[in-house]
């Protein structure tokens, strides 16, 4: 039986808008000179920068003390935190900041969770789920549990519930923390020590971030999004490319995201190296929000709406880096090897050895081919996986199973595909999907429709591959092994794993969805 | 966390680029809910034949022979020669603590992905980032050396001793590196510089800014040796 329970009224409180930071005492600096000694054009801001709202100190080593609106929690990357504040003996520097929910570890079988933790098969992993929920019982902190309606990835279940906000430094032991910089956030993922430091003293110890524009111009054409915009940023500036950087996302392409599509888009920035990306507040950033459990209501919205509408870089802002890529020329990708800079295009082919500009390229390509079972020179839509995955925190979002179904609606998967799970970002994404009648498409297609959580994106619970066995994932990372051990992984946009579930191999998605590939048909 | 201003260790090969955290500790140990004990399972899929799992006796398990950590010869390595972007991927500082627990307390390659800096440095494993071709280099001298020892000493060079203490290390070219068999190196930007001794010129060429170049002597050895047993 789900539950509703209302989160605590103190959980909503409110620090980000400037008023209120007047009100406790943090610094609001106007300008960027204090992060920025010597840097160019001083007047002009850029987005990154808006975290000096958070300044507490700038330190003369050239660190600056960040205080941190919000702080996401879950299984893996607390305990040891925890542990380390009983050992210590401190308690949390501000109670309602924090957030937790089970998500990398739980079971995504509704036959698992029937009785909260107790059903669950793997007493190592019960041991780490019981632990979340004690450490949150003990100290006193807000935690969304595996029974509640509104569980589920929590950087799906964060901007869903409203408890990241335009403006907020947001912080989380994930890497992928990036994605709530779509909405103007700063957001980013850090080590359990810093998660221990973040909740003993609600601040962060930063280097200021070089910034990076991804400018994108243009419109995307229908069956893009921004997992394939993802995908092609990293395959052209590969996955160091944005070490050091905030990236910040813009241009016409980007405007017309949704905020689903952004937020996919800013989970990916890790992918390429930068532990942020960004987007600046526009409309579509207001409406996503407007209205959300935690946002704030009335007089306090229209403060807030206010100083989040300043929330972009000026237009001749200077970047430390740019580069602009062309959105109508961009085509689904598919990764093809084991790093998400191994990506080409659907109409495109896996390179050759003969191409690589060195020996350690060429190594890493041999390696690459070997461990994915592919051969050089081979077409991309020549790759037949043998399991599909739809979901994670990069695509498992209502518009994310939307547009799955809309690829699948009347359709079966291939034989060949003996694998295919679809698992919704949350609960509440999941009850969407089944008003909308997304569940029967999935289910009649020859899909499992599982319970919210992690899933196979990282493999912790039980949803993994087999050894060699081959993927259509619209997950992150294609590393060796991230699916199971020896198991092979593709990412793509949830339309092309759908696409790629009926033919059986991998199709450029516009022409699935007029019926084509043979298989398909069957 | 257990600091150091000076290491004197073994070193060991990486040779891939884009080493990420979940080859480093496979998801499977991160069920864990302690800070220590993942030495075992550092590079899991490449030290055994098998897959592993937690509460297994990875002492039983079977190593693969052709992976370099478990060459004899790198037995009880400290400090760990890679390629570039390590450490990317996942936030999980189960990766620092494996590295830890293993022994490794430096990495020197060209780049570092950035969430592993932060956590590697709070748990007093120093990545040092050189330029590739003085990577490419220490890589030919290793795999010339078999036990090659690096000594890195951050009382040696202030600057870099300072970017300890605040976690900078991009800048790394201005680090104290020693290197004990035959040639003893401290690379630094540092402009009064003393140069002595001889050094081939591939090496003069990838470590130009050289503060001193000279051969180790007994006596250096001896000092090592007598801080080692107290």
């Amino acid at each position: 039986m789900l539950t509703c329970r209302p989160l605590h009224p103190v959980f909503g409180l409110q620090c980000y808008t400037p008023r209120l930071f007047k009100a406790v005492g943090f610094p609001r600096v106007g300008g960027i000179s204090l992060l920025e000694p010597g840097h160019r054009r001083l007047d002009r801001r850029v987005l990154v920068y808006a975290a000096l709202a958070h300044l507490v100190e700038q330190r003369e080593d050239g660190t600056a003390l960040i205080y941190i609106d919000r702080h996401l929690l879950h299984e893996v990357t607390s305990p040891q935190a925890f542990e380390g504040l009983t050992l210590a003996q401190r308690g949390l520097w501000r109670r309602s900041a924090n957030l937790a929910v089970p998500d990398h570890n739980v079971s995504t079988l509704a036959s698992e969770r029937a009785d909260g933790l107790a059903a669950l098969p793997d007493a190592i992993s019960r041991l780490q789920l019981q632990t979340l929920d004690d450490n949150c019982a003990a100290f006193n902190v807000v935690e969304i549990p595996l029974d509640d309606i509104r569980q589920g990835i929590v950087h799906v279940m964060g901007p869903e519930q409203g408890a990241v906000l335009p403006g907020m430094t947001v912080v989380c032991g994930d890497s992928h923390t990036s994605t709530h910089g779509a909405a103007g956030a700063l957001a980013q993922g850090i080590g359990t020590s810093e998660v221990e430091h973040v909740l003993a003293t609600q601040c962060l110890i930063q280097r200021k971030m070089k910034n990076f524009r991804v400018e994108v111009t243009g419109q995307l054409v229908p069956g893009v999004t921004g997992k394939d915009i993802a995908l092609a940023v990293i395959g052209r500036i590969g996955t160091a490319g944005g070490t050091g950087y905030a990236l910040e996302f813009m241009g016409s392409a980007i405007r017309s995201l949704t905020m689903e599509g952004r937020m996919t888009l800013c989970n990916m920035a890790i992918e390429a190296g930068a532990r942020c990306g960004l987007v600046a507040v526009d409309d579509v950033t207001l409406d996503y929000f407007r209205g959300k459990p935690l946002a704030p209501e009335g007089e306090q919205w229209e403060t807030a709406e206010q100083w989040w509408r300043t929330l972009r870089s000026d237009e001749d802002a200077v970047f430390d880096n740019t580069i602009v890529l062309d959105g109508n020329a961009i085509a689904p990708h598919v990764t093809w090897g084991t790093s998400p800079e191994m990506v080409a295009s659907v109409h495109g082919e896996v390179p050759r050895l003969a191409d690589m500009p060195d020996e350690t390229a060429k190594q890493g390509l041999a390696r690459a081919l070997d461990y994915m079972g592919l051969t050089e020179g081979m077409p991309i839509q020549d790759i037949r996986p043998d399991a599909v995955f739809i979901g994670s925190c990069t695509n498992s979002r209502i518009e994310d199973l939307r547009d799955a179904a809309a690829v699948l609606n009347g359709k079966r998967i291939a034989p060949s595909v003996r694998k295919a799970l679809v698992v919704p970002g949350s609960g509440l994404v999941k009850a969407q999907a089944e008003s909308e009648g997304l569940d029967k498409i999935f289910l009649d297609a020859g899909m499992e429709w599982r319970e919210p959580g992690c899933s196979m994106c990282l493999a912790m619970n039980a949803d993994k591959l087999q050894p060699q066995e081959r993927c259509a994932s619209t997950s992150n990372r294609n590393f060796e092994g991230r699916q199971g051990s020896g198991g092979r992984t593709h990412l793509v946009s949830p339309a092309m794993a759908a696409a790629a579930a009926i033919a059986g191999h991998f199709v450029p998605v516009a022409a699935s969805a007029d019926g084509g590939g043979e298989e398909a048909l069957t | 966390m257990r600091a150091f201003t000076r290491l004197d260790g073994l070193v060991a090969p990486m040779d891939r680029a884009n080493v990420d955290t979940d080859l480093m500790v496979p998801k499977q140990f991160l069920k864990s809910i302690k800070r220590s004990g993942f030495g075992p399972n550092l590079f899991d899929d490449l030290r055994y034949l098998d897959e592993g799992e937690p509460g297994m006796d990875h002492t039983k398990r079977p190593l693969n022979p052709d992976f370099p950590l478990n060459f004899k010869c790198y037995h009880g390595a400290s400090i760990l020669l890679t390629r570039e972007n390590f450490g990317c991927g996942s936030s999980r500082e189960h990766a620092a603590w494996a590295m830890e627990d293993f022994g490794f307390r430096c990495v020197i390659a060209p780049s570092f992905a950035d969430i592993f800096c932060s956590n590697a440095l709070k748990n007093g494993i120093l990545p040092i980032a050189l330029a590739a071709d003085q990577v490419e280099a220490l890589f030919t001298l290793l795999y010339a050396n078999e036990g090659l020892r690096l000594t890195v000493d951050l009382g040696r060079v202030q600057s870099s001793c300072l970017m300890a203490r605040c976690g900078h290390f991009r800048s790394m070219p201005s680090a104290g590196i020693v290197c004990c068999k035959g040639w003893m190196i401290s690379v630094s930007r540092c402009k009064a510089q003393k140069r002595s001794g001889s050094l081939s010129s591939n090496m003069r060429r990838v470590f130009p800014g050289c503060l001193e170049i000279s051969r180790c002597d007994q006596n250096h050895h001896a000092i090592a040796r007598r801080r080692h047993r107290s």
